[in-house]
């Protein structure tokens, strides 16, 4: 099948590894890659923080760029929640209903990577090879929003080598929540505390999610932590291979993780036992 | 205000706005670690009953669109059922007032209760009173009111706030509540354990005497009947039930969107309500009365009918669904903001996620602009409504009507505006947005070992707590060019 790659800016700019592991993977299952370089952001920073003004010319660079693929792929829960149940909403606010049937469409056709690789391709397994001890955190917008449901776990569940370990509290948000890290970014730093404490329970080498951008939050604070814990993106691990490896990082890999401690004290502000 | 030649619905005012910016006052909660131990036992708690009594049920989806659909279509023609309402109650031998805010709903209470020849009124645990303020307003009128239901005690005995629909004392553990009971009662058992049910008796003990005495009762309401002009509290505890029959004058503040067409209607909303509220397959008191009944409960009964903003909800397409809360409390004890920081920090009397989209909107969002904020837009509250108000999306549709407000108002653009405007100019560009990704490149020079660890304002707020990506050396599009050339 030919299918058309929207990176993700995020992806794009500060994690290209996510982008060449959706794009390596769907090769190996024998697919054609398009990546229309003309694309950049879908608008949602702009749509979530009150500016919807703003994102009007990305949804309408989205739609017009990927108007013509029959199939769109994006390695991001979140972008793809803001795709179906966004574009068109920002469209009918300036009453532009032709924009807004025109984001519908596009959006019938877009999925997130999972989505992708369960519902259109109907896979369970992907021949991954994985061989690390790996929790999954559902990212809010995948789960709530897309409704991914059991279907990364059906996928990581069949990863060869890959000990998947289930996480506490799977489905309590991480803390990023866009804007909200910055604007609340003391709530964010107390939900992020807690959600490493369920981490780092775990004694997983890997979290791994289908977002970068909750990545980023969760890695960010394990790094501050030096906790030793990896964020590894879904479509990495689903790349991997026991011929290729996992897929090469431009960043050199951190030294093999200490033993995580036995109770995490993640910061001093916000690290208090729960009830 | 001009006058546009259109009826202004008039702004909420009482306790609706907080004292400080959502961010400010959730830093002070989050500072409490006792508030935080308290808050995280209790919504876990809760959360799990009210999982367990929601599974039970196999068509809990459909409940939750019939209870969506009977006040989608109850809004579309609120001011039918509210005359109706009105018009039955009357027949019944009640009176129905109409209070346009806060301060006519209190005067007209207050007014009611000097009349029937009070100096105390004993009330029914109700958020629409704490709304207008009445206590204070009852006050000033040299009219005292006690709270009867236990939590409602608690925090007015501890001159605190509420900080939980449902649970207002929720923020209090059983130590401090028997701190509070032994400083303010006045009559209690000096010996008093922080034994629940030693509590309880405590403050049975307290009230009975309360409950014998007024000749006045005060009371909100969880449903009203427009087809019988029936009105209906549900409880736990029973308190509320000697409210509402022992004293001669029963007074019922009731915001209009409480309103329900028929008697069928409650069959559904009996069924969401206790399961989402306080995890209970059902509530043990359920009252309902109609108008009065001769020789039987209270002899006078008025009903007051409050706008106090909710009209220009309703004027609002995406934000009216807000007014279809049950007032459930579910969406607080599944927040993860909530759960950490706390009702006060809201500000209003309806804190957590449905707070953060009814106060902005029955004041006006700029005298409540950093609620819609004070999300991450998890959407845990959409999935557990049980009349499915998709709370994330009146978030968003709110932060968008606070900066075209502002922007109206010729308001200078913050740096926020002009990063947002310059993103989006960014971004519509194939061009402008590599440049940036060049630029952003530069920003390896902060890194050091692979991550960076101090970024300058605003993004100082991430760098607080969590360390940055270093950009790598290469884009992924400058990857894809390297590898397929330059074609698109």
């Amino acid at each position: 099948m030919r299918i058309a790659l929207f990176v993700t800016c995020l992806a794009d700019t500060l994690f290209p590894d996510v982008g060449r592991a959706t794009v390596s993977l769907l090769e190996r299952l024998g697919h054609q890659v398009d990546f229309p370089q003309a694309q950049t952001c879908c608008g949602q920073m702009q749509v979530n923080t009150g500016y919807q003004r703003e994102a009007l010319p990305l949804v309408r660079r989205f739609v017009e760029v990927f108007e013509s693929s029959d199939l769109v792929v994006m390695p991001s829960g979140s972008c793809a929640g803001s795709v179906r149940h966004q574009h068109a909403m920002v469209a009918r606010r300036v009453g532009d209903e032709r924009l807004a049937r025109r984001a519908e469409a596009v959006a019938a056709r877009t999925f997130e990577l999972c989505e992708l690789l369960t519902d259109v391709l109907g896979l369970d397994d992907v021949g991954a090879y994985y061989p690390h001890r790996v929790t999954y955190h559902p990212t809010c917008h995948s789960l709530r929003v897309l409704r991914v449901g059991d279907k990364p776990l059906r996928l990581l569940r069949n990863v060869a080598g890959l000990d998947l370990v289930e996480l506490p509290d799977a489905d309590v948000c991480c803390g990023f929540g866009g804007t909200f890290a910055v604007k609340n970014a003391d709530t964010s730093t107390a939900m992020l505390a807690d959600k490493m404490r369920s981490v780092l329970a775990t004694r997983a080498e890997v979290v791994t999610a289908g977002d970068s951008s909750c990545l980023m939050h969760i890695g960010g604070g394990l790094s501050r932590l030096r906790a030793g814990v990896r964020t590894v993106h879904l479509a990495q691990i689903l790349a991997s291979t026991q011929a290729a490896g996992p897929t090469r990082t431009a960043r050199p890999e951190p030294p093999e993780p200490p033993e995580p401690p036995a109770r995490a004290e993640p910061s001093a502000r916000a690290g208090e036992e729960p009830g | 205000m001009t006058f546009l030649g259109m009826p202004t619905a008039p702004r909420g005012v009482g306790h609706l706005r907080g004292a400080e910016p959502f961010p400010v006052a959730a830093r002070r909660a989050l500072a409490d670690s006792q508030l935080r131990r308290n808050l995280g036992k209790a919504t876990s708690t809760i959360r799990a009953k009210r999982a367990a009594v929601v599974g039970e049920l196999p068509d809990w989806e459909q409940l939750r669109d019939a209870g969506e659909a009977i006040k989608a279509q109850t809004m579309a023609q609120l001011d039918r059922y509210l005359e109706q309402l009105e018009a039955r109650v009357t027949e019944r031998g009640g009176t129905v007032h109409w209070a346009r805010d806060a301060a006519e709903a209190n005067a007209i209470v207050a007014g009611l209760a000097a009349a029937a020849g009070a100096t105390e009124v004993i009330k029914v645990k109700s958020l629409a009173t704490d709304e207008i303020g009445l206590n204070d307003a009852l006050a000033a009128e040299g009219i005292a009111a006690y709270e009867t239901d236990l939590a409602e005690l608690i925090v007015q005995l501890g001159q605190d706030r509420p900080s939980h629909i449902l649970v207002p004392a929720i923020h209090r553990n059983r130590a401090e509540i028997r701190e509070i009971f032994l400083r303010e009662m006045g009559d209690v058992d000096p010996a008093l354990t922080d034994d629940p049910a030693a509590l309880a008796e405590a403050a049975r003990l307290h009230l009975r005497r309360k409950f014998l005495s007024a000749k006045v009762g005060v009371s909100g309401v969880n449903f009203a009947i427009a087809e019988t002009g029936t009105l209906c509290v549900v409880e736990s505890e029973g308190n509320g039930r000697m409210c509402l029959t022992l004293p001669q004058t029963l007074i019922t503040v009731m915001g209009i969107e409480k309103v329900l067409p028929t008697w069928a209607d409650l069959g559904v909303f009996l069924q969401l309500l206790p399961r989402s509220s306080t995890g209970e397959r059902m509530n043990p008191y359920t009252s309902m009365w109609t108008g009065v009944t001769p020789g039987d409960g209270p002899q006078q009964f008025h009903l007051v009918l409050l706008d106090n903003g909710r009209t220009a909800t309703l004027a609002d397409r995406t934000g009216r669904a807000a007014l279809h809360c049950i007032r459930c409390s579910a969406c607080l004890n599944v927040c993860p903001v909530y759960e950490r920081v706390g009702g006060h920090a809201y500000g209003s009397v309806y804190p957590g996620p449905i707070g953060a989209v009814l106060s902005p909107q029955l004041t006006g969002v700029q005298d409540n602009a950093s609620l819609p904020y004070a999300s991450s837009l998890c959407g845990a509250c959409y999935d557990v409504c049980p009349v499915k108000i998709d709370i994330p999306a009146i978030l968003v549709d709110l932060r968008a009507r606070h900066v075209e407000e502002s922007r109206r108002a010729h308001r200078l653009p913050g740096p926020e505006a002009v990063s947002m405007a310059a993103a989006s100019w960014v971004m519509a560009s194939g061009g402008r947005y590599r440049a940036a990704q060049r630029a952003a490149r530069a920003g390896r020079l902060l890194g050091r070992g692979g991550k960076i660890r101090r970024l300058p304002p605003p993004l100082s707020a991430w760098t607080a707590a969590r360390d940055a990506p270093v950009p790598p050396a290469m884009t992924f599009r400058q990857w894809w060019q390297q590898e397929h050339g330059d074609q698109p």
